[in-house]
């Protein structure tokens, strides 16, 4: 009796895998070999890869369509700013623990989205994301509606030479992408992401079937926020300045992550890593152009969406069968 | 002898991968009654939404008064003068009886099928016609329904199984009311896993097995034996 | 006196917020999308009102008559060349199209009108009121804006239970393929019910023109009012929905009376004490549109 095992590899992911990890290791050397200006584009670029990664692991696999993940964003930023000023928390301590109190947060407002279905689930999470935003105009400790900036002793904290301070900061926001896209590949080759991969596909299926929907649902929903809070935190303590309009601008923080996430490919893994480039090809190409540059974007993401559902990736890895990530689950039998 | 008024040639019928009809020809002329019978999944229900317009067929396999109308759309279908009587039923549930029966006649056909005349087939139907189409008897859905089909003014009505989950009384019940439907110029489809009803009732009948048509032949010529290996395959 | 006004200022506002809702809620009851570029399309509406009014020089409630028609081919237009195409069992594409739609209406307007805020002036009528005794008094616009929308969601309780329009709405929302099957050409019954719905999405961009200043930017805070209107009130019920508009006009006016920036947030916070203790909303009506 041969013995069937699942296997996870196939032949573009081995090479795949080993691209991915040499390209990590060149970029981990950015700080001797790029210019200060492209090590901020490039961790906006890691930023906009967690962002959209998350977001798709919420979409694409758990089914759960937010268009209010600005939210968190927003309130990973607010909380960093509040926990460094006002609680005398280290900055770059302050990022882990704002998403820590972001993923508590999310809680009950998860509670209150989940008596939302589809569409109107969508809505919901953007209202909420609407009511922080006020708040955050409401609170005058932290600038109000105008907002406010760090003060230079708290920038200094966190390393004492400017060169340093960027390099630091890069090689966080590097390691926080990396570590963002690690747990979400260890999810989905857990047999929660088998779980969550049938409840994508079917859910009633997947009750009938044993799964806790409702327990997976809510603890993706916690754990994306928890990431997203933190990129948040980190991007806005690059900034150094704040506000309530740009933490919690649907353009920035939702609209692009999604035309990224749809562009590149929903529901697997390599797509916002494909989309994620590919936005920001345009974007150093179209920038110029202002409102035209994110109708265009938009005109994009509706013939993507009309003509080719699964994403540029998506096409590719159907019509070749590569994956970049083993993530895939084969059985194969035969001796070890 | 005059051109059929439906005349199905060679039609297949595909879901997705899955091919449930294979080359199955058949012949409805005016006024006829025609019995299509075979086991659970042989065919029987693709075949009326065949001909009904909601598959996707070659234009040519159905023919309809001398008119391709393989491929549909439904709609278009309909507005040619067939109708559907589906599977089940199928009563729109947030309507009352009355507006399930204006709706079959939105299309505004001309023909002796109105509301008084349905209720005067139906009259039961006359008596809940306020009532939420839910709330009635299987039977009463069914006679609803047929209704509905009617008000389209067809000159060919589809009867998807239309004795299913019903109790004989009312399956007699509603049959009796057939030869009024058909005196009125209608042909008839019916499809049936009553083979007693549907022999009673039609003049020719069609066995359909594993989607391809096993038997055909006048009602009366057909013995037990024929029809149950045709039926059955054995 | 004083909270008595201001509940009053909040019951007609929350006419033109049941506006909001009732175009949102029509479709969605009709083909279950709902259209995220909702309040974007009021707000474009309220600018080919201001073409209208530069172009033909008349007063912005009589550019209704253009503006209507308009919008009503707007919509037919849009579903039938875009939307049906989104529509199915994936909530993805018409969620994901309907926000890219949001983003193009929002840039467009912004490319052909810059982001400064304008406003359409209606004439004396905006400063004229009533006196209703107690020296309370209602202004006239604010008024008819409450009976528009008092007579536009009579008008869908009319047209949806009364006529064979609402009737093919209706067993199209219960029964894709049968409807098919009946002779109704669903492609075509979607298209009428965006074209209602842009309708009246039309008349409330109007009203909003010539309520207060706008711009490009104000879309995505209609589609919220309209959307909180609908779950206060109730799935499925359109005199709910005008309930719903009621309490949310009531809530932000008390909100903005007890501090001028708590406004919204009042709104927002009405919404969500419903969504928590009743989340069927106030008057849900069971099976009939959700």
């Amino acid at each position: 009796m041969s013995d069937i095992r699942v296997q996870h590899s196939n032949w573009s992911s081995r090479i795949g895998t080993t691209i991915v990890v040499i390209a990590f290791f060149a970029l981990a050397a950015a700080p001797w070999w790029a210019e200060r200006a492209d090590l901020r584009l490039l961790a906006e670029i890691y930023a906009y890869v967690a962002l959209a990664s998350l977001w798709n692991l919420l979409a694409g696999y758990a089914g759960l369509v937010s268009v209010g993940q600005q939210a968190y964003v927003g309130l990973g930023a607010y909380l960093l700013f509040g926990l460094a000023m006002l609680a005398g928390v280290h900055p770059l301590v302050a990022i882990p623990v704002a998403g820590v109190a972001a993923a508590i947060i999310s809680v009950p407002v998860a509670a209150l989205m989940f008596r939302l279905r589809g569409h109107y689930f969508a809505i919901g999470t953007w209202v909420m994301a609407e009511v922080l935003r006020l708040l955050a105009a409401q609170t005058s400790a932290l600038g109000g509606g105008s907002g406010t900036s760090l003060p230079a002793s708290l920038v200094i904290s966190i390393a004492s030479s400017r060169q340093m301070r960027e390099f630091l900061m890069y090689w966080i926001a590097l390691a926080q992408m990396v570590a963002i896209l690690f747990a979400i590949f260890w999810l989905l080759r857990s047999r929660y992401g088998l779980a969550l991969t049938a409840i994508r596909d079917n859910e009633l299926g997947a009750r009938s079937n044993g799964i806790d929907v409702m327990l997976i649902k809510y603890a993706v929903y916690v754990a994306v926020a928890f990431g997203t809070a933190m990129v948040g935190a980190l991007i806005f303590l690059q900034k150094i300045r704040i506000s309530p309009d740009t933490a919690f601008s649907v353009n920035d923080w939702t609209a692009f992550v999604i035309f990224i996430t749809v562009i590149g490919g929903i529901g697997r893994v390599e797509g916002p890593i494909i989309g994620t480039v590919i936005f920001f090809l345009l974007r150093e190409t179209l920038a110029d152009l202002g409102a035209i540059y994110l109708l265009i974007l938009g005109a994009v993401a509706i013939a993507v969406m009309l003509k080719a559902p699964k994403g540029l990736w998506g096409l590719i890895a159907d019509r070749f069968g590569w994956q970049v990530f083993p993530l895939e689950r084969r059985l194969v039998t035969g001796k070890h | 002898m005059p051109d059929p008024k439906l005349q199905v040639r060679g039609l297949d019928a595909r879901y997705g991968d899955f091919q449930a009809l294979f080359g199955v020809s058949m012949r409805v002329t005016e006024g006829e009654v025609v019995a299509v019978i075979g086991a659970n999944g042989a065919g029987k229900s693709t075949l009326l939404k065949c001909i009904a317009g909601a598959m996707a067929v070659r234009h040519n396999a159905i023919m309809f008064h001398g008119v391709p109308i393989g491929g549909g759309p439904a709609h278009e279908v309909v507005s040619r003068g067939i109708a559907l009587v589906p599977e089940g039923r199928r009563l729109f549930p947030s309507l009352t009886v009355e507006e399930n029966l204006l709706v079959g006649g939105q299309l505004g056909r001309k023909g002796p099928w109105t509301l008084k005349r349905v209720y005067e087939l139906f009259p039961v139907l006359e008596e809940r016609r306020n009532q939420p189409a839910p709330s009635l008897s299987g039977g009463q859905q069914q006679m609803a329904a047929i209704g509905r089909a009617l008000m389209s003014n067809p000159t060919l009505l589809l009867c998807d199984e239309i004795s299913l989950g019903l109790a004989p009384i009312v399956i007699r019940d509603i049959y009796a009311r057939i030869p009024a439907i058909v005196a009125e110029g209608l042909s008839l489809v019916i499809v049936e896993q009553d083979i007693v009803q549907a022999l009673k009732t039609a003049r020719h009948v069609y066995c359909l097995q594993e989607g391809r048509v096993a038997l055909q032949g006048e009602a009366k010529t057909l013995t037990r034996e024929k029809i149950s290996a045709a039926y059955f395959g054995v | 006196m004083e909270w008595l006004n201001t509940i009053l200022q909040g019951i007609l506002l929350g006419g033109l917020y049941a506006m909001f809702a009732a175009g949102l809620s029509l479709i969605f009851g009709v083909m279950r999308l709902v259209n995220i570029a909702h309040g974007d399309l009021i707000v474009l509406s309220a600018y080919i009102a201001l073409v209208t009014v530069q172009a033909l020089g008349i007063n912005p409630i009589l550019s209704l008559v253009l503006v209507v028609p308009v919008m009503a081919a707007i919509g037919y237009g849009l579903q039938r060349g875009l939307l049906n195409r989104t529509l199915g069992d994936d909530l993805l594409p018409p969620l994901l199209v309907t926000f890219g739609l949001s983003v193009i209406i929002q840039n467009g307007l912004l490319e052909l009108f810059t982001a400064d805020s304008v406003k359409l002036d209606a004439g004396t009528v905006e400063i004229e009121s009533i006196a209703v005794g107690g020296g309370l008094a209602i202004g006239v616009l604010p008024l008819i804006q409450f009976a528009l929308a008092v007579a536009v969601i009579a008008g869908l309780q009319w047209l949806f239970y009364r006529t064979a329009l609402g009737r093919a709405f209706r067993a199209t929302s219960d029964d894709q393929p049968v409807a098919q099957l009946m002779g109704l050409n669903n492609a075509h019954v979607f298209g009428l019910a965006m074209a209602l719905s842009l309708a009246i999405v039309a008349v409330a961009g109007v009203l909003l023109a010539v309520r207060a200043n706008f711009d490009p930017a104000i879309g995505p805070a209609r589609l919220i009012f309209g959307f909180e209107a609908v779950i206060i009130g109730g799935l499925g019920s359109m005199w709910g929905t005008l309930a719903g508009g009621i309490i949310l006009g009531v809530a932000q006016a008390i909100g903005a009376q007890l501090d001028p920036g708590w406004n919204l947030l009042a709104g927002h916070i009405a919404f969500l004490v419903v969504l928590a203790l009743r989340p069927e909303g106030l008057f849900p009506k069971v099976d009939r549109m959700s």
